[in-house]
């Protein structure tokens, strides 16, 4: 008998996985929600710390599944039922899959910027937040103010959503400051004669080459970090943003005005892992994301035999990091199989 | 003659839209690796002045950033230029130049 391995979620993880369990001629059902693979990958003009355009990536992950991963997409798992040593999915169109192994990749969702209402977001017009300012950089349409006006100044405002107990997430969602510094960089790109800010709290330049880029941000683009976490905006009668900052490094309080205000959102657990982990019986973290079997050797692994996750199903994952996993999770996957 | 136990005091907001950024564009031609200053701190611990007196030389840049002019006058007379927290700086900040610069920019200012 064939065995079959349902892959939940098409973005860069569920791709990964699904090629590397392909080529190691295992048999993949990719499931995903929207029209097309890709995930929030769709969403990137330029990726860190190179700014490589993130099309390319989209690009190579996609030519890679070819045409051999059984593609499905606008498919939502409405249930799951647990047998013996396999699973039965049942879909939203009607049809139901059986499969040997399941791989949750399903991903997270962007914080809602809005429960901070603090910084004004969806109350001031000049208010964004980074994954809008991507789209933008994207889009290639010129970046003003929405009164039509070219930025003078611009601030970028981290951790938001994240580190903030207030939000109910206590958690680093690690990307968002080496995205700061990115977006950060292209902003004076646009527009050399910007002043940019960055309110920060420390700066987790964690990986390979991000702390270059801290270094190039600062030392060639003149962009300034100012330590202390925005308390509050208001909207001046021109739309442009006055903050309330402290400025820690020199323990007095400050006030400045910006004309765009870019709010670094974090991660959150998308609802939709959360309820395929219910019907699963998986274990939730206290941060809300899911729980492997073992967090330093057995990663990919569930405590439920043949369920296995990859990716931001676990915490904030970059694209790099989330591309490793989902090639560790096809090898658990594929070592699996082979014992049933 | 005090009639209220009231007095008016200075503010202590920085109002970065208002302040004088004169002196840092004048070091940003001058000594431009103030700019990758990550204000760690190194330099005020190692400082030979600060051992003594209430001075430290991280701050010095970070006013000179907000454009706090008043304070940044008094700071920077207080440096003996012995060049330690040059050898100390992580980011390789010239401070002995920021101090001379800073000083020269101040005297073009008056």
């Amino acid at each position: 008998m064939t065995r079959t391995t349902v892959i939940i979620g098409g973005g860069v993880a569920g791709m990964t996985a699904a090629s590397r369990l392909a080529d190691l001629g295992e048999q993949v059902i990719l499931l995903e929600r929207e029209e097309q693979v890709g995930g929030h990958l769709r969403n990137w003009d330029r990726l860190f710390p190179n700014r490589r355009p993130g099309y390319e990536v989209l690009n190579y992950l996609t030519e890679e599944l070819g045409s051999k991963v059984d593609i499905r997409c606008l498919q939502t798992v409405t249930t799951i039922f647990s047998g013996e040593r396999d699973f039965q999915l049942q879909l939203a169109s009607g049809k139901s899959l059986r499969c040997d192994a399941l791989l949750l990749a399903t991903g997270f969702d962007l914080f809602d910027a809005r429960r901070k209402e603090e910084y004004g977001y969806a109350i001031y017009d000049n208010v964004i937040t980074s994954a809008e300012l991507e789209e933008l950089f994207r889009s290639g349409a010129p970046i003003t103010t929405r009164q039509g006006k070219v930025p003078k100044r611009v601030g970028f405002v981290h951790c938001v959503g994240s580190r903030d107990e207030k939000a109910g997430n206590l958690y680093c969602s690690k990307v968002c400051c080496v995205t700061g510094v990115k977006q950060a960089i292209e902003i004076k790109e646009l527009f050399p004669e910007a002043e940019v800010f960055g309110f920060y709290m420390d700066l987790r330049m964690f990986d390979r080459h991000f702390e270059e880029m801290y270094y190039e941000a600062q030392q060639k683009w003149d962009i300034n970090f100012l330590r202390g976490r925005v308390s509050e905006c208001a909207e001046n009668q021109d739309q442009s943003i006055v903050l309330k900052i402290e400025d820690t490094l020199t323990s007095r309080p400050l006030k400045m005005t910006v004309d765009l205000l870019v709010l670094l959102v974090g991660f959150v657990p998308s609802p939709e892992t959360l309820r395929l982990a219910a019907m699963l019986d998986l274990p939730v973290g206290e941060d809300r994301f899911l729980e492997p079997a073992d967090e330093h050797t057995k990663s990919t692994l569930t405590v439920k035999p043949g369920v296995f996750l990859a990716g931001a199903v676990k915490g904030p994952f970059s694209i790099s990091n989330a591309i490793a996993d989902a090639g560790t999770a096809a090898l658990q996957i594929h070592a699996y199989l082979k014992t049933l | 003659m005090k009639e209220f136990g009231y007095t008016v005091h200075k503010e202590r907001l920085i109002d970065y839209d208002r302040n004088d950024k004169r002196v840092l564009n004048h070091l940003k031609k001058h000594e431009p690796s103030v700019l990758t200053c990550i204000a760690c701190g190194s330099c005020t611990a190692t400082c030979s002045a600060g051992q003594l007196v209430d001075f430290n030389i991280r701050l010095v840049q970070t006013l000179l950033r907000r454009g706090e002019i008043e304070p940044l006058k008094k700071e920077v007379r207080k440096c003996m230029l012995c060049g330690k927290c040059i050898l100390i700086c992580p980011r390789g900040v010239n401070m002995r130049n920021l101090i001379l610069a800073i000083q020269t920019a101040i005297d073009k200012l008056q």
